[in-house]
């Protein structure tokens, strides 16, 4: 199977997530398609670690998912702090940052 | 053989990612993103990355999740409406989608990498397993390891402070009728909006941990 297959299905995953991005208005789906993003990334970082013979790729996909986790749990905290004070879970009605 | 597992494996990561877009509910998404990161695990176990591959299982698909589903199932899975803010944005963002698909597809493909066609040099059995991992990370990405795990106990720090129970002044449009740990003014001076979760949070957290 050549690395090419990968890299593809990789850049197939990140369109469908920032597309997910682009399209839904509700926070978690938002956090959901985010992961999407990172894990494709991860993807195309294992792959091309494979292609080089080196497992350094490797360490720094870890080091995305410990990322991601970091970024999951402080935006799963945002979005329990948005429903305890009663505002609408949907970014397109939490606009007052908008300049 | 390789390439049977590789397509099965690749439409499930596919059509997951497609479940999550796709879904009204987010706790379908929720589980078809279960489904899309057990098949990039089987991926990474074909690229012989089989530490990333146990960590995507035990990380994402055990932890991570249990964290989404927990917080679905508190806000409550509110279909979302069909209204559209913006004209033509379910018929644009697609479109956006394909481009930056082609976009990434041609950067990657048309570059001359010739081990691209390849299927990459031949490994011995202990390549990506968990020993050459954490030798890599224990010896010579000690610093990365040592700032992600700090990252890590920032991010659970600044949740808890973020996802704690404040009473005070906690919204204008609709105050909180009668919260549970009792903090007798609710109108108290330091308003805490949400710009500023550090200082409304410091007597927060003192009530949340009392309560």
């Amino acid at each position: 199977m050549s690395i090419e297959w990968y890299i593809v299905l990789s850049s197939l995953l990140f369109a469908v997530g920032a597309m997910g991005i682009l399209i839904r208005r509700s926070p978690v789906v938002i956090l959901l398609c985010l992961e999407l993003m990172l894990n494709a990334g991860n993807l195309a970082l294992v792959a091309f670690s494979r292609m080089v013979g080196n497992q350094q790729g490797q360490v720094f996909a870890v080091v995305v998912m410990v990322v991601a986790a970091c970024e999951v749990v402080v935006g799963l905290g945002l979005i329990v702090a948005l429903f305890r004070r009663k505002l609408p879970l949907d970014v397109d009605e939490l606009r007052e940052l908008r300049g | 053989m390789e390439e049977v597992p590789f397509f099965i494996a690749a439409l499930g990561a596919l059509g997951g990612a497609i479940g999550v877009v796709a879904m009204r509910n987010p706790f379908y998404s929720v589980l078809a993103l279960i489904v899309h990161l057990f098949s990039l695990a089987v991926l990474f176990l074909l690229l012989s990355s089989a530490f990333v591959a146990a960590a995507q299982v035990v990380v994402y698909a055990g932890a991570v999740m249990v964290l989404y589903v927990f917080v679905v199932a508190y806000v409550g899975s509110g279909e979302e409406s069909a209204w559209n803010p913006i004209p033509g944005q379910r018929l644009l963002a697609p479109l956006l989608g394909i481009a930056i698909f082609t976009e990434l597809a041609i950067a990657v493909l048309a570059s001359s990498l010739l081990a691209l066609g390849t299927d990459g040099p031949e490994v011995g059995a202990g390549f990506g397993d968990p020993a050459a991992i954490g030798k890599l990370l224990l010896e010579k990405f000690l610093v990365p390891f040592e700032a992600s795990s700090i990252l890590l106990l920032l991010a659970a720090v600044g949740a808890i402070v973020l996802a704690s129970r404040r009473d005070g002044g906690t919204s204008e449009l609709e105050p909180v009728p009668g919260g549970a740990s009792g903090a007798g003014s609710p109108g108290t001076p330091r308003d805490s909006e949400p710009g500023d979760p550090v200082p409304g949070a410091r007597p927060a957290t003192s009530e949340g941990v009392s309560a």
